[in-house]
């Protein structure tokens, strides 16, 4: 074994400019596969960020006739008990409502929340552009677009108009944009209070919201979730349920993005092994009188398939600092008009390592090729050719 | 004295559809501590027989005895076993490994059977390179080395496994006539110094005249 490590390494050293050739193909294979699947990783990860790292990734929400939960103080604590994935918990009391301005009239979404709580969930704090967040009763924040139509700033009032006809004089006292012109219409900001005495809701609210740390374990959560509730006519929803489509976006890229990285692999691997089977014809001389000399099948084989493993393991090293070098050169040139890189890089360690250990599994599957091939190689056929 | 090398009944067809016989009936054996030389036109059939006896071809019918054992039966595994432990070649090409120097040639087949070379292998190896002449370029690489010092390297390689037998095929065939007298008196010593039988093919009839016993072939049989 150590013999035939030691012809593979002398192998490799006498042929430097083939050896660099291949070390060469697999450090570009693996340089592709780590920029590919890093540059695919932030995408999604920056994609499900702004989409739903500033929504609640699990909503639970009244199935009785006037919609409110009452006894949310325990809903909370359940929740809270029920998965330490669970993270930002919040109550929200929300209904419909309209707001009358001086040529027209809007309908709007009066949402009451704890402010301190919600924020961690919205943001709403940094995207304020303008005013103050809402900490007295009767103080609301309201978005771009709706203060864009209503002609409504910082510090105006407005008047609500509760479904049953109850009106109510609001201060504005910020501007928020939540890059999501839906919300940024419709919803009218405000603390719970507020929202409870305008809507008539006593001491209720309308749902319980939260985040998980795994966005994508959101399903398992709820479910988990809804098993440990105690109050019945409670619904539990969660993000994937109502982003089916983003889901299968992401999945779809997941797998083009795995298609491009096998077929990278299958390249390398199909690169080393011919490299390596023509090393076999060359050095047929060699194997045959090691062979005539009495050296094992098993141990010419073994030749070859620590050839790959060098190569291998050269090929992972070099291809991982390409592959750094790739992503450190595209963050710092691919700039969006604000300077922020286009695509944010996820370094993701253990893709990167799993991406290593491929290309050495690779590299030592491709030289099973050659190592079957010199193991076959008769002495006799070498030595009457000279 | 016992023959240490026996062919019974050898027949070596080559080919499946169009079948040439290359070796007929060959009944003939090697005594132990002989010097003996083939000789014969080339395509005689006397390289085949050669080989046969290294193990490295199998006949198509006949025994073949090494020390007194059957080998012509033996498995791939025990045949490689055997060859590294009783026989050493030497053929016409030399057939060195390249990427090594000519000390570690020379190790090759002991390292073949055991990677770490104790002391007294080592010293052994350079008791050989001093009696091949080789102690100015030992360190050299195969390729650094002149005809005659490559085809020494691989005598030297041949017999750090204290052999009892030593194949030979042309060992001289393409090296200067003064270089070819030395190699075979250098074989000559060897064989009459360490006792290791010598088979070797040459056509050359000076030298073959020299060795103990002179087997001709002729269209793959003995005369």
């Amino acid at each position: 074994m150590r013999l035939s490590f030691n012809i593979a390494l002398r192998f490799l050293k006498s042929g430097k400019g083939q050896t660099a050739l291949i070390i060469l193909g697999i450090s570009v294979g693996v340089a592709v596969q780590l920029f590919i699947g890093s540059l695919i990783q932030g995408l999604q990860i920056s994609l499900v960020n702004t989409t739903i790292g500033r929504s609640p990734h699990i909503t639970i929400s009244s199935t009785n006739k006037d919609k409110t939960i009452k006894d949310w103080d325990r809903v909370i604590y359940e929740t809270k008990i029920s998965s330490p994935e669970i993270v930002n918990v919040s109550v929200a009391a929300d209904g419909p409502a309209s707001i009358d301005y001086e040529e027209d009239i809007d309908s709007v979404l009066l949402r009451g929340f704890n402010i301190y709580d919600v924020d961690k969930v919205y943001r709403f704090s940094d995207g304020l552009y303008e005013g103050t967040m809402p900490e007295k009763k009767d103080e609301v924040i309201i978005g771009r677009e709706l203060s864009k139509k209503s002609g409504t700033n910082a510090n105006d009032k407005i008047i609500l108009i509760t479904p049953s006809g109850g009106k109510t004089r609001l201060t504005v006292t910020g501007l928020y944009d939540l890059k999501v012109s839906s919300i940024n219409e419709t919803w009218v900001v405000t603390n719970l209070e507020t929202a409870q005495d305008i809507l008539g809701l006593d001491n209720n609210v309308t749902s319980v919201e939260m985040q998980v740390r795994q966005v994508f374990n959101a399903d398992s959560v709820a479910k988990k979730l809804k098993y440990t509730l105690s109050i019945g006519d409670l619904k539990v929803d969660n993000w994937k349920e109502q982003n089916e489509q983003l889901l299968s976006g992401l999945n779809g890229q997941s797998v083009s993005s795995y298609m491009i990285q096998v077929f990278v692999l299958v390249a390398v691997l199909l690169g080393i092994s011919s490299v390596l089977a023509i090393s076999v014809v060359q050095r047929s001389k060699q194997l045959g009188i090691l062979k005539a000399m009495g050296i094992r099948d098993r141990d010419a084989s073994l030749i070859f398939v620590f050839q790959g493993l060098m190569l291998g393991c050269l090929g992972a090293i070099l291809g991982i600092l390409f592959g750094f070098g790739l992503l450190l050169v595209f963050s710092k040139f691919a700039l969006n008009s604000d300077g922020t890189p286009l695509v944010p890089i996820y370094i993701n360690y253990r893709f990167i390592a799993l991406s290593g250990m491929f290309a050495i599994v690779s590299a030592m599957i491709a030289s099973l090729i050659p190592a079957r091939l010199s193991s076959k190689l008769n002495p006799i056929e070498v030595i009457k050719n000279g | 004295m016992a023959n240490i090398v026996e062919l019974k009944d050898i027949n070596k067809i080559y080919g499946d559809k169009i079948q040439t016989q290359v070796l007929f009936d060959i009944n003939v054996g090697f005594e132990e501590k002989s010097f003996s030389s083939i000789i014969g036109e080339s395509g005689s059939g006397k390289s085949t027989m050669l080989n046969i006896v290294g193990t490295l071809d199998k006949p198509t019918s006949g025994e073949v005895f090494i020390d007194g054992n059957r080998v012509d039966t033996l498995d791939k595994e025990s045949l490689a076993k055997l060859r590294n432990q009783t026989m050493g070649f030497i053929f016409q090409f030399h057939y060195l490994l390249p990427e090594f120097t000519a000390k570690e040639n020379i190790l090759m087949p002991y390292k073949i059977n055991k990677f770490k070379v104790p002391k007294e292998i080592d010293e052994w190896a350079d008791e050989l390179i001093e009696l091949v002449g080789l102690s100015k370029v030992a360190n050299n690489l195969a390729t650094d080395m002149s005809g005659g010092q490559q085809q020494r390297t691989a005598i030297a390689r041949a017999l750090i496994n204290k052999p009892k037998i030593i194949l030979a095929d042309e060992p001289t065939g393409n090296l200067d006539s003064a270089t070819t007298e030395n190699v075979y008196s250098l074989l000559r010593d060897i064989n009459e110094k360490y006792k290791t039988t010598f088979i070797v093919i040459t056509h050359d009839k000076r030298i073959a005249e020299k060795t103990d016993r002179i087997i001709e072939i002729k269209d793959g049989r003995i005369i």
